[in-house]
């Protein structure tokens, strides 16, 4: 069968790190798939993404929100990296636990805005734990070339895991 | 990876012109679990895209909605109803991913998860086919009240083997 489902470039941290960069993503698959197992050395379980290096204000998203007693949902626009689309663990946690995180991104070569799906859920065994659900939209009609995944504030820490997969459709 | 081998692409349909508004998939046998990658837009709207099985167009589908629009979360159902909402969509390139569990058993009801992300809502809809048949067919259409896909939406079908 066709090797549709291909490890691009994973990536385990062997130190506390700001920031997670895939620079060489070739332009020979279809879609794009980010499996993330993070937890941030600070309070703040946001993660930011970025693509291209573009830093202005093109990025828009969704999300819906639980927490075990409760469900809510926020929106931002025309801001400088997707935010507010997943969750990871974080500092305050407990030990040892890190979120998953999933970003999925479909024809990331094509000319149209891009589109992404984004799920991320941190279970702790806690009075509290989060998952979300996230619609990301990238409004700039180039192919992806790379993408940066960053903490909204502290860094991810040792051990987190960063896989980028390409899928292909034929 | 050797996940190549696990995760097969069945078709592509991308959709041309202006007067599509449903895509049927006939040939996925011999897989486990099926995958419906979808990226594109309804000419009108904001909705889940109707997906049916076998050309069952009778009221055997129920779907449980979970759902943000930005402002507000929110759960709803419908029963009896003639089609699964999938993903959401609407008049900007919105991605969804809707996954279709063990659908070729002959011995139990049919399940969907449905993960969409259009350009106003986030969902996550659960589905139900009342039917033991084997599922050798599905149809994704435009939901009533729009009449079809915008040129350049793509449906991808994929098969997922356990073994």
């Amino acid at each position: 069968m066709a090797n549709t489902y291909t490890l691009i470039e994973a990536k385990t941290l062997t130190t506390t790190t700001a920031s997670v960069t895939f620079s060489t993503i070739p332009a020979t698959y279809t879609d794009l798939l980010l499996k993330i197992s993070s937890r941030n050395n600070d309070i703040y379980n946001e993660i930011h993404f970025r693509f291209n290096g573009n830093t202005g204000n093109n990025y828009s998203g969704i999300n819906v929100y639980g927490n075990g007693s409760s469900a809510i949902s926020s929106s931002s626009s025309s801001i400088s990296s997707l935010q507010n689309l997943t969750v990871q663990s974080v500092s305050t946690q407990t030990a040892s636990t890190f979120g998953n995180v999933e970003l999925y991104i479909p024809n990331y070569t094509s000319s149209n805005n891009k589109s992404i799906s984004a799920d991320g859920v941190q279970e702790n065994n806690a009075t509290s734990a989060q998952a979300m659900l996230g619609a990301g939209l990238w409004a700039q009609t180039n192919a992806i070339t790379s993408i940066e995944a960053f903490p909204s504030i502290g860094s991810f820490v040792q051990y987190s895991t960063f896989y980028l997969y390409g899928i292909s459709n034929s | 990876m050797a996940a190549g081998s696990t995760y097969t692409p069945i078709a592509t349909n991308t959709v041309s012109g202006s007067s599509t508004s449903s895509i049927t998939f006939n040939s996925f046998s011999g897989y486990t679990d099926i995958v419906i990658i979808s990226n594109g837009t309804f000419n009108t709207g904001d909705n889940g895209y109707n997906l049916t099985f076998n050309s069952d167009t009778g009221t055997n589908y129920s779907t449980t909605y979970l759902y943000g629009d930005g402002s507000s979360a929110a759960s709803v159902r419908a029963s009896n109803a003639n089609a699964i909402s999938a993903a959401r969509m609407n008049t900007s390139f919105g991605v969804g991913i809707t996954h279709i569990m063990n659908y070729a058993n002959s011995t139990t009801y049919k399940t969907v998860l449905s993960r969409g992300n259009s350009g106003a809502l986030v969902n996550a809809n659960v589905g139900l086919w009342r039917s033991t048949s084997a599922i050798t067919s599905l149809t994704v259409a435009c939901p009533a009240g729009i009449s079809n896909f915008v040129a350049g939406t793509t449906f991808t079908l994929y098969g997922i083997t356990a073994a």
